[in-house]
């Protein structure tokens, strides 16, 4: 217990302290706090549940629209706004832009949610592949619908309010990595405090055997939308500073980009290993650090290396990173082994 | 409601043929589909880059003075071949394993095609013309590429061709054999590996065939291969698994579905409905079935 005291509290002040240690960064820093609330977001719906989806992406960029659509229109007409293109004629005071971003991420938290407790009794009907490539076509449908709605934009895309004018040139970079950081330490903190009680427990029976949960009476499709609409509303809060930080919103590229982000949360848990509380974590740290790599000093074909990557993974290390330490040192994990009885065992095929 | 097809009717009769014939095209890809997803239990997401790449290989006879109709011979030959390739050094390693991984590992494949072929082709939309002209009807109010003719008889020929093959062939007889339980057929010498490798090949194949003929007809683009591998999974969740008339008929009425969504709705809503539609008919099932309290296997 103590040790696990001192982790935290390191990483914690860690993350104060990094926009001030590596000042470069700070943009980097906060995609990375968002790609891990991604990722944990996923795993509890993919990995936990074991719904694995493409579909949060939906939410993401849900978040991502409507955070921007609230800050805009809570004080100009957004019609005009996103009529406008790059030329700004409105322009948001300091005290107009961190309420209505403010407002903004309230909501864009919340309806992702709602949405995903309204569709999620028809969709999460689906089991398996079936589930999997229904919510694959969701993304994409949202993807390119709105890319043909006018008032947010429609394909010319929406750029979200300009950061306001304070003294501070830094004020940028901070403010967005601090909001998505303690993003990161809410979900985080959330997610572990559900991991530690029964309804974590019924999401694992759901994925182990749902009829057999079923059949022990539990209402498995009430505890199956909860944990979509968890799933929703962090994804939906993590969309919503992303927006703001990038600062261009457009429908296929950069809110429903089911290529690249769709992809990335399914493949940061993988590689972290799913179902596991630090997995996603460590997972998305690695992935970032690798993707920045690539997409700088190999330009051009990192989709090439995101494809290998992808196929790599699945194929020869389904189990992550946590699944292979588990499967290394049990002990650790707290599962008694036999020795004698572990090497005895043997694979069937 | 001033929706141009309702004002001019012989838009209707336009829009259900022009649907057909494309639907046609769709039910052959689909029928590939069917066919690994029977035989091996995997979902290819590269199924529409497969197309894509075939399609690229008529295109290039077309720039190299040939005329791109022979696509339809050579295409198949060499995505033959490529597929077998990818069967060795992928899809062999999840046949056996979980769907998801599949679905993930074949997205993974289909990403790194979709950036190679925007790499060797560039991102241009490009046809091969095959300058066959079009048949006027009705007084010149319905246009037809003969193209689009060509197209739906060709991939007619080879649906037939491949269903025969099928009965009577020795490697169909095992293809389907290692369908209906493999462990039997590979108790009774049926080389299964070998079976999974040249049901992946044909797959591709039929891809080749389908890609060329949408080269000729329509256009093709290194990132268009997505939409195609959602509608063929909708056509085969539809008619179901070796059920190749249900894979004809539902393939010709989204053919039809998309013309209409053009028209009504509008170009840029087109792939945005198909993808919706998808969801709908999952919905529509799952709440079907689940009156039985069963879901989709």
């Amino acid at each position: 217990m103590n040790k696990n005291i001192i982790l935290y509290g390191a990483i914690l002040i860690f993350g104060i302290a990094a926009p001030f240690i590596f000042p470069a960064f700070k943009v980097q820093l906060s995609i990375l706090c968002i790609l891990i609330i991604l990722a944990i977001t996923w795993n509890v719906q993919g990995g936990e549940m074991g719904y694995n989806t493409f579909g949060n992406i939906l939410f993401y960029g849900l978040g991502m629209y409507l955070c921007a659509s609230v800050q805009v229109g809570m004080f100009f007409p957004l019609g005009e706004w996103t009529e406008g293109g790059g030329e700004k004629t409105f322009v948001h005071t300091p005290a107009q832009f961190f309420q209505g971003f403010a407002v903004g991420l309230a909501v864009a938290a919340v309806v992702p949610a709602i949405i995903a407790g309204l569709i999620g009794y028809s969709i999460l009907g689906l089991r398996g592949h079936y589930f999997a490539i229904c919510t694959l076509g969701l993304g994409v449908a949202a993807g390119e619908i709105s890319g043909g709605i006018e008032i947010i934009g429609a394909g010319q895309g929406f750029t979200t309010p300009p950061f306001p004018n304070v003294d501070r040139l830094e004020a940028r970079g901070e403010f967005f990595y601090f909001c998505s950081f303690i993003v990161l330490v809410f979900t985080f903190l959330a997610v572990k405090a559900i991991y530690s009680t029964r309804f974590k427990l019924v999401l694992n029976a759901i994925r182990d055997n749902e009829d057999k949960a079923e059949a022990m009476g539990i209402q498995t499709m009430k505890y199956k939308i909860i944990g979509w609409m968890i799933s929703a509303f962090f994804c939906g809060l993590a969309g919503g500073i992303m927006g703001g930080l990038v600062g261009y919103i457009d429908s296929t590229d950069v809110a429903f980009d089911g290529r690249e982000m769709g992809v990335f949360m399914v493949l940061m848990a993988i590689l972290g290993g799913k179902g596991t509380l630090w997995g996603p974590v460590i997972g998305a740290t690695l992935f970032h650090i690798f993707k920045e790599g690539f997409w700088t000093f190999f330009l051009g074909w990192q989709y090439v290396a995101l494809g290998v990557l992808i196929v790599v993974i699945v194929i020869y290390f389904p189990e992550g990173i946590m699944g292979w330490l588990r499967e290394k040192y049990p002990e650790r994990f707290g599962e008694v082994v036999d020795e004698a009885d572990r090497k005895a065992q043997v694979t069937l095929k | 409601m001033d929706f141009l097809i309702f004002q001019v009717p012989m838009l209707t009769l336009q829009a259900v043929l022009d649907g057909l014939l494309l639907g046609i095209l769709f039910a052959l890809i689909a029928y590939g589909m069917a066919l690994q997803w029977g035989v091996m239990n995997i979902i290819n997401i590269a199924q529409g880059d497969l197309v894509i790449l075939g399609g690229y290989i008529a295109y290039f006879m077309y720039l190299y003075g040939i005329h791109p109709a022979w696509g339809v011979i050579v295409s198949p030959i060499i995505m033959y071949f490529v597929g077998v390739i990818i069967y060795k050094l992928v899809i062999n390693k999840v046949v056996d394993r979980d769907l998801f991984i599949s679905i993930l590992a074949t997205f993974g494949i289909s990403i790194l095609f979709m950036q190679l072929m925007n790499f060797a082709f560039g991102a241009d939309v490009v046809l091969a013309n095959s300058g066959y002209g079009t048949t006027m009807l009705f007084d010149n109010s319905v246009t037809l590429p003969n193209s689009k003719i060509f197209s739906a008889f060709i991939s007619i020929v080879f649906a037939i061709g491949l269903v025969i093959y099928m009965k009577k062939s020795k490697l169909g007889r095992a293809i389907r054999a290692t369908a209906q339980n493999a462990r039997a057929a590979k108790i009774l010498g049926v080389d299964t590996e070998k079976v999974y490798a040249a049901t992946f090949g044909i797959n591709a194949a039929l891809c080749g065939v389908a890609g060329a003929l949408i080269s000729i007809t329509f256009t093709i683009h290194p990132y268009m291969g997505l939409p195609y591998t959602i509608r063929s999974f909708m056509i085969v969740i539809v008619a179901g698994l070796g059920n190749l008339p249900g894979v004809a008929m539902s393939g010709m009425g989204l053919g039809v579905f998309e013309e209409f969504a053009d028209y009504i709705l509008g170009t840029e809503f087109r792939i945005g409905s198909v993808f919706l539609l998808l969801v709908l008919i999952l919905v529509y099932r799952r709440f079907k079935l689940s009156r039985k309290r069963e879901y989709l296997k």
